[in-house]
């Protein structure tokens, strides 16, 4: 089977159309950024307490929002997620002004939703909030007096196995139901009801704090910024190393050019940019990166024997031939991320965001934006040396550039 | 040709096994396998959950502290010498960053004693270095090298003792370690993984541990309420009841009433270490400042025969008998084995937490979600892998098995080396691994595009199966050489997840020009080699 055979498509001709739909993109981006004030930056950037909470229902985010504001000083952001996976969830965002009180504020959050959803004055432990340590030590003496005493090690175990049912889906840490745990290995009748006795089942589960201090959120920024632009740099220098400067400038726009657009797109749907993004969007330059030197490859394959054609010609026979394997790689990458995507869970979802929006644009720029840099420039080199080498009968302008391209035969 | 085939079959049947022992070992039954995968595959926190903590050590305190030591031993020097002063006090740096800035003022000293005040310093305190501001006043600061000793150590001590009290937690994994530029962000990363309760675990390291060495009143008690009933239920005059902690050999709990006032404290602890005395019995070092060797000198001299307690944070770690009058250097004999030894002197060392901490960063994944994202992220995996293979199966017919079976290979390469080089597995990892896996396949299309290409161009199966090949292997080392580079970068300047990426994408890249080149190089051979004269090619 094959899709593409001996194509011959004008990519080339359609330059400026496409030069303009980026420049579109990026500036819409740019434009969203600035009206927006910034980038939306998750707390690993710019600090702050982020709780997630499961619900065993829909969650009430007005009353979880007003019994925030009640405790916490402050912006409070309460959301819920979109994908059917988790929509019982929400994740609770409060701001950290200063470091001192990142120890304080977890244990105020946690209090206000046991005040709010729990039953903190019927003095019993919460069951889907607990710890092992805790639950351990909740048990050990009701277990002994209702004549079901245990070993240490047999109590652990016991606390370890109905933890992980409590933690594996599909109840993902919610209980509803004490009876759910009478399927637990080593939960007998007497231990079931000593459960019950002493805990009692909130309909929430904490399943993930992150606190930040602004201080920190600072830096990872500047260490993640300073990072990329010297991985950028490196790939600069080797590209031209191995080809030519000017194509090496042309694969680095290219790969700013996937960032501005995936950043802007993320500004635009006002989603935040946090450490996974980070990693997505290394994942995309190096893929757009990648993309580009597949065709810039060809390119100066063909330069060797189309010695007569023009440039932009060259190109263009580059692409299509490489036209094949790009559209199957794209599509094959892009059919992992979509899987990602759809079912990765929030956990993943800025990461594989980037990624659907990186992958579409990484395999455009290469051809719209990498190739047409490398023709203008040489265009425009060759007009300048025209003017000050007026009417060359021999040797067409041409000539300098193929000898400026390193030959696979000197390999 | 044929014995080079062999030649190369040989070492990709190496490679598979030793990465799959690398995987999971020798398994001899299904619960050991999963056994082996669990040990070798390492899972970050942000995969199986558990806490992680960034805390930043206020160095600054232990400067203060050794500026105030230096201060009253100052004092008594001058008074033993009949040198006058006005005032000598310190200043109050109050972060990190002005922790350099620590000096102390001496003030009013007469200009007569000038000579004498210096000598005295110069002599005394020669670690600080000498500045006269005027006539009669003067600054001391410390030395660049002793600062930079000094905090070292100071995050040093801090690291050692938050080790030794998360050990409490009898956890079976942590790690306590230096973080960031160590130079100057004196940050401790904790790493707990399976722990979901950073509160306790902050309760644990937050309190800053009390040693205390103090006088034995009554005991041992089995009991608490024994120890009271002793006393007619009511306490003598400044005592408390201490629990000692339980030992290797555990003889049940005791109980001592010990002195509430401290003979010597944690501040006053010099040095303690392990030793061994001539009949080669193990016993606990210690030396004590100047000042805590003078009072402890005094009290032994005054009680010897009656015994004395080590209370650690309200526990008590060590009872011994006082044998002879101490001053700044003594010994806790009679320890059991070199273990007790060592540890004793550790909570010795430990006892005092040099310096206060602030928390920067925490961050806690709930056992429940980390088992979600691994069952998300498998689910994903597995359609996005399912999705790859069959369109490569269909698009490429028979030499489509040859790229799936260097994908594979390809993930079992990477899987062994994350084993092999004890990493973790973090979801940023993971987008490592996903790029890899991108560039696997891209790898594999190229070859077989370029294959089809000289096929359409009509050479012959082997001859394009060689071409296709050879014209690939560039632009598969200039995409691969690039990433290399770009990851070296990251790998320099970037922080914990970003590294991850980059260690992750290496990894996975070199796994990819053995396989996609390598590998599936020699199934083409063999499969032409198979067949006298190969007529068409299933691609």
């Amino acid at each position: 089977m094959e899709l593409f055979k001996n194509t011959n498509f004008d990519f080339l001709r359609w330059k400026w159309p496409f030069i303009g739909a980026s420049l579109v993109l990026s500036v819409a981006g740019i434009v969203s950024i600035i009206a927006h004030g910034g980038l939306k930056y998750g707390i690993d950037f710019k600090g702050g307490a982020l709780m997630t909470v499961r619900f065993a229902y829909p969650p009430p985010i007005d009353k979880i929002r007003t019994a925030m504001a009640q405790k916490i000083k402050g912006d409070i952001s309460v959301q819920n997620f979109t994908d059917p996976a988790s929509r019982d969830e929400v994740a609770i965002g409060t701001e950290l002004q200063e470091e001192r009180l990142l120890n304080a504020n977890r244990q105020t959050m946690a209090d206000v939703l046991t005040a709010t959803f729990g039953q903190p004055q019927s003095g019993k432990l919460d069951f889907n909030n607990t710890s092992q340590q805790q639950l351990i030590d909740r048990l050990r003496d009701p277990l002994a007096r209702a004549g079901a005493a245990l070993s240490e090690q047999q109590l652990q175990t016991l606390v370890v196995n109905l933890l992980r049912f409590r933690d594996t889906p599909p109840r993902s840490g919610i209980v509803t139901d004490f009876n759910q745990l009478s399927a637990v290995p080593g939960v007998t009748p007497t231990v079931l009801n000593t459960l019950k006795q002493e805990c009692y089942l909130a309909p929430f589960n904490i399943r993930n704090v992150e606190m930040v201090g602004p201080k920190v959120g600072a830096e990872l920024r500047t260490k993640a910024i300073l990072a990329t632009l010297y991985a950028l740099a490196g790939m600069l220098v080797y590209i031209a190393f191995r080809f030519e400067w000017i194509y090496g400038l042309g694969a680095v726009i290219a790969c700013f050019h996937d960032t501005i657009i995936t950043v802007g797109l993320f500004s635009i749907f006002n989603k935040e940019i946090d450490m996974t993004v980070i990693a997505a969007l290394l994942t995309l330059v190096g893929y757009s990166m990648n993309d580009t030197i597949v065709i810039f490859d060809r390119i100066r394959e063909n330069l060797k024997f189309m010695r007569r054609d023009s440039l932009e010609t060259v190109m263009n026979r580059a692409i299509n031939q490489t036209l094949s394997r790009t559209v199957m790689t794209s599509g094959l990458t892009f059919l992992t991320v979509i899987a990602l995507f759809i079912w990765g869970g929030p956990v993943l979802h800025g990461f594989s965001f980037a990624l659907v929006c990186g992958i579409i644009v990484g395999t455009y720029s290469s051809v719209f934006v990498a190739s047409p840099i490398v023709l203008f420039w040489h265009n425009y080199a060759d007009k300048r040396k025209k003017r000050t080498a007026p009417a060359p009968a021999v040797a067409p302008a041409r000539a300098e550039t193929l000898r400026k391209s390193p030959t696979r035969a000197a390999k | 040709m044929k014995q080079n085939l062999t030649a190369r079959s040989v070492v990709i049947v190496a490679v598979i096994l030793i990465c799959v022992f690398g995987i999971i070992g020798f398994p001899k039954s299904m619960a050991d396998l999963k056994k082996n995968w669990d040990n070798n595959i390492r899972l970050g926190l942000d995969l199986k959950g558990g806490s992680r903590l960034v805390l930043q050590v206020q160095v600054q305190d232990a400067l203060k502290a050794e500026a105030d030591m230096v201060i009253n031993r100052l004092k008594d020097d001058l008074k033993k010498q009949n040198i006058s002063w006005t005032d000598i006090s310190r200043n109050d740096p109050q972060t990190v960053q002005d922790a350099d800035s620590i000096e102390i003022n001496v003030k009013g000293v007469p200009a007569t004693q000038s000579s004498a005040f210096r000598s005295l310093v110069n002599d005394r305190d020669s670690d600080w270095v000498l500045t006269p501001t005027s006539s009669t006043d003067y600054v001391l600061r410390m030395k660049p090298s002793e600062l930079l000793s000094m905090k070292k150590d100071t995050v040093d001590r801090e690291i050692q003792t938050i080790g030794n009290r998360i050990d409490q937690l009898g956890l079976a994994e942590k790690s306590v370690q230096q973080y960031g530029r160590s130079g100057d962000d004196y940050q401790i990363l904790v790493q707990l993984p399976g722990v979901d309760d950073p509160a306790r675990v902050k309760e644990l390291i937050g309190t800053t541990a009390v040693l205390e060495v103090t006088s034995v009143v009554d005991g041992p008690f089995p009991t608490r309420d024994a120890a009271l009933a002793a006393h007619g239920g009511v306490l003598p005059l400044n005592t408390k009841v201490v629990k000692q902690l339980p030992r290797g050999g555990s003889e049940g709990e005791q109980w001592y009433i010990v002195n509430r006032n401290a003979v010597i404290t944690g501040r006053e602890m010099r040095n303690a270490r392990a030793g061994q005395d001539e009949f080669r019995k193990w016993e606990t070092d210690f030396t004590l400042s100047q000042d805590g060797g003078k009072r402890f000198g005094a009290f032994t001299g005054a009680n010897i025969g009656n015994r004395l307690a080590v209370v650690l944070d309200n526990n008590i770690v060590s009872v011994a008998t006082i044998q002879s009058k101490i001053d700044d250097s003594g010994r806790i004999t009679g320890l059991g084995s070199q273990d007790e030894a060592v540890d004793l002197a550790r909570y010795l060392r430990s006892g005092s937490l040099p310096a206060g901490i602030v928390y920067l960063e925490e961050r806690s994944v709930g056992p429940s979600l980390g088992a979600d994202s691994i069952h998300q992220g498998f689910v994903a995996g597995i359609a996005g892998l399912i999705a790859v293979v069959a369109v490569m199966l269909v698009y490429y017919k028979r030499s489509g098995v040859n790229a799936v079976l260097a994908l594979i290979l390809n993930a079992v390469v990477l899987l062994a080396a994350v084993s092999y080089f004890g990493a973790v597995l973090t979801l940023p990892g993971i987008a490592g691994i996903i790029l890899t896996v991108g560039m696997a396949v891209d790898s594999n299309v190229l070859i077989f595009e370029r294959i089809r290409e000289e096929l359409r161009a009509g050479k012959a199966v082997v001859s394009a199966v060689d071409a296709g090949f050879n014209k690939a292997w560039w632009t598969i080392v200039d995409t691969h050489v690039t990433t290399v580079v770009s990851c070296a970068f990251l790998f320099l300047f970037g922080e914990g997840p970003v590294k991850g990426f980059a260690v992750t994408l290496v990894i996975g890249l070199i796994a990819n020009v053995f396989t996609a080149v390598f590998v599936s190089r020699t199934i083409f051979d063999y499969e032409l080699s198979s067949q006298r004269r190969m007529e068409a090619l299933s691609i």
